[in-house]
């Protein structure tokens, strides 16, 4: 059954007539990971950050709705909103570098969820933050939970990230682009860990990135925007086997293909890009017509 | 080992920067035209008058001369001779000490307080019409210097709605048990919250005035950084834990934006505590800055020396507790 619903979403610049999301609807089963792909600026991350709540006080939410477990989370009220997205939903965030206060040692960064939002005591929580930096490999977690970001790696300070994402076994996590602030070697590992961790806790992921390649290798479904409009969502082996949109065949061939690097850079042709657009105004007209 | 070279090299620039205080103040209030043994006599004094008094107060010798008796003095803890007071420069100094230390810092507390608040609520509220009020507020506060907030302060509170004193530190008539005087510090020591309010009602106005364009100075910057942490990645993911405007912004923005207004307070203090000689005056209020025009006015030489050798010293002492209490508060210097 589907956890997570968005139906005919339409976000503007807040006072605006300017489109950011058209009409977004896609759904998200238990436990499946559901990848978002599109160019920068196509509204990828802009989704994840309907969904969190996190949206910036200039945009604002026109239409639609985003239904979690069956409850339109746009209907409840501020406050409610927030704690019911503590409480099973959590983020993965892009910059492992910017996403740690400074100023705070690892370990209540962790656990500060835990016992504000969830009311457990401290030396459950406190367990649980070095149970979980256990499941991620880091070594000596009593050290780690004491120290301070800057005194740690990149990759580390992902693991962190993830470890604290699964700390209160969401039902669903929203990683906006995890690994594309790290290092390619790096990179592997971490895609590694966040599908292991997935897989263990049964958890619902909706995956941000702009590479078709990470798509392939977490992903059972995807969604591929385009200009704040979903243009074809499909399962993951229909999708590399046959794409349906002329623009999601145009995407695919643009993909690098280690065997032959130079040959295969080819940019998303004009006369798609057109198309795409023509569909985008379409659309545009019909909503405001309708 | 990092620590103490650091300490020491504080203190090597601390020496050589009083040093050079002490001997630019030493050489300019006797450039300056005026004669403090004309100021002392009467008129029609005779010329052998004149001549004794010169000699006693050593005035016949050289400048430079004078400059290295009064050193020698000063690196033994003596200061010299309050001419028109005719007592030890050095008690009648750390005399007065008490009263200025004591009104700058309530000015400052006040204007952390104001300016903090305004910052909080400008950054919860920001792009609304709150914001914009706050920072029209801001604005008057900064563009009215301190002596004309005393001024307005002493019409509106003391003249117009008097509810506070206009003059002086405390009422002349009460008595005051005390053995120090840090009256402030002293009568919540021994309970007697009389006496404190009396006092607290003498320092408010002069205190306000001091700590209003400070004030401002506080709410614009802090306000500025605040909205600036807003916007940070770990303030987002705080968000999606569940934790609302307040919180964020108190506990994950705040501890790191307030660093860059902590280094601007400890400059701006120090033109606080500067302030005070024309804010104490304004109040009849006894303190250092008051007795330092009085020295002026009355050319009394070793007096003037001496107080602005105690100004420069809580100028060092301001900046130094002001790098410590930013190295406490990150992280990133802790251990540096």
């Amino acid at each position: 059954m589907s956890y997570l619903r968005i139906s005919e979403l339409t976000v503007n610049i807040a006072g605006t007539s300017t489109r950011l999301l058209r009409d977004v609807s896609l759904t998200v089963q238990a436990g499946e990971v559901h990848g978002l792909v599109g160019e920068s600026g196509a509204g990828k991350s802009m989704i994840g950050k309907a969904v969190l709540g996190t949206l910036p006080r200039a945009i604002e939410i026109v239409s639609g709705a985003i239904e979690l477990d069956g409850a339109d989370l746009l209907k409840l009220s501020p406050a409610e909103h927030r704690k019911r997205l503590g409480q099973s939903c959590a983020l993965i965030p892009q910059d492992p570098l910017t996403a740690l206060n400074p100023s705070r040692r690892i370990g209540p960064q962790i656990t500060d969820r835990l016992t504000d939002i969830l009311g457990w005591d401290a030396k459950r929580a406190r367990d649980r933050a070095n149970e979980l930096l256990e499941e991620v490999q880091i070594p000596d977690p009593q050290r780690v939970l004491r120290s301070y970001p800057h005194e740690l790696s990149g990759g580390m300070r992902q693991r962190i990230l993830i470890a604290s994402a699964f700390a209160a076994e969401p039902k669903l996590i929203v990683a906006d682009e995890p690994t594309t602030a790290l290092d390619v070697t790096v990179q592997k590992q971490i895609l590694k860990l966040i599908k292991d961790m997935q897989q263990r806790h049964d958890t619902a992921l909706l995956f941000v990135t702009h590479d078709l390649g990470v798509v392939s290798k977490i992903c059972q479904s995807l969604s591929v925007l385009y200009a704040g409009m979903v243009v074809e969502a499909t399962g993951v082996r229909s999708f590399f086997r046959e794409p349906a949109h002329a623009y999601s065949r145009a995407l695919l061939a643009a993909t690098p293909k280690y065997t032959d690097p130079e040959a295969s850079l080819t940019p998303v042709p004009e006369e798609v890009i057109a198309a795409v657009k023509a569909e985008v105004d379409a659309a545009d007209a019909g909503s405001r017509h309708g | 080992m990092q620590i103490l070279r650091s300490l020491l090299f504080r203190l090597a620039s601390t020496a050589v920067t009083l040093v050079g205080v002490a001997v630019i103040v030493f050489f300019v209030i006797r450039v300056v035209p005026g004669d403090p043994i004309a100021m002392m006599l009467p008129p029609g004094a005779t010329d052998e008058d004149i001549a004794r008094l010169t000699a006693l107060y050593g005035l016949d010798k050289s400048i430079p001369e004078q400059f290295f008796i009064w050193a020698g003095g000063v690196l033994q803890g003596d200061f010299g001779t309050s001419i028109t007071a005719r007592r030890p420069v050095l008690d009648l100094v750390l005399g007065r000490l008490p009263a200025t230390l004591e009104l700058s810092i309530m000015a400052l507390v006040i204007a952390v307080i104001l300016g903090g608040v305004a910052a909080l609520t400008g950054t919860r509220e920001r792009g609304t019409k709150v914001e914009a009020g706050i920072d029209v507020a801001n604005g008057m506060a900064l563009s009215v210097p301190d002596f004309l907030w005393a001024l307005i302060l002493i019409l509106l509170f003391g003249v117009a709605w008097p509810v506070f004193h206009i003059s002086g530190r405390v009422t002349p008539s009460l008595d005051l048990p005390f053995v120090t005087n840090f009256y402030l510090f002293e009568s919540l020591v021994r309970l007697r919250f009389d006496l404190w309010a009396d006092i607290v009602s003498h320092m408010f106005m002069p205190a306000l005035a001091l700590a209003i364009p400070l004030a401002a100075i506080i709410g614009q910057l802090l306000k500025q950084s605040l909205k600036e942490t807003m916007h940070l990645d770990y303030v987002t993911l705080a968000r999606t834990k569940g934790y609302g405007e307040n919180h964020v912004i108190i506990r994950e923005a705040l501890p790191n934006a307030i660093l860059p207004t902590l280094t601007l307070v400890g400059v701006q203090f120090t033109f606080l505590i500067g302030g005070t000689v024309i804010i104490e005056r304004l109040f009849s209020y006894e303190g250092l800055g008051n007795m330092a025009i009085d020295a002026v006015i009355n050319r009394d030489l070793p007096l003037i020396q001496g107080i602005v050798i105690l100004f420069a010293v809580l100028f060092t002492v301001v900046n130094l507790v002001v790098d410590l209490t930013y190295a406490l508060l990150n992280p990133r210097l802790r251990n540096a």
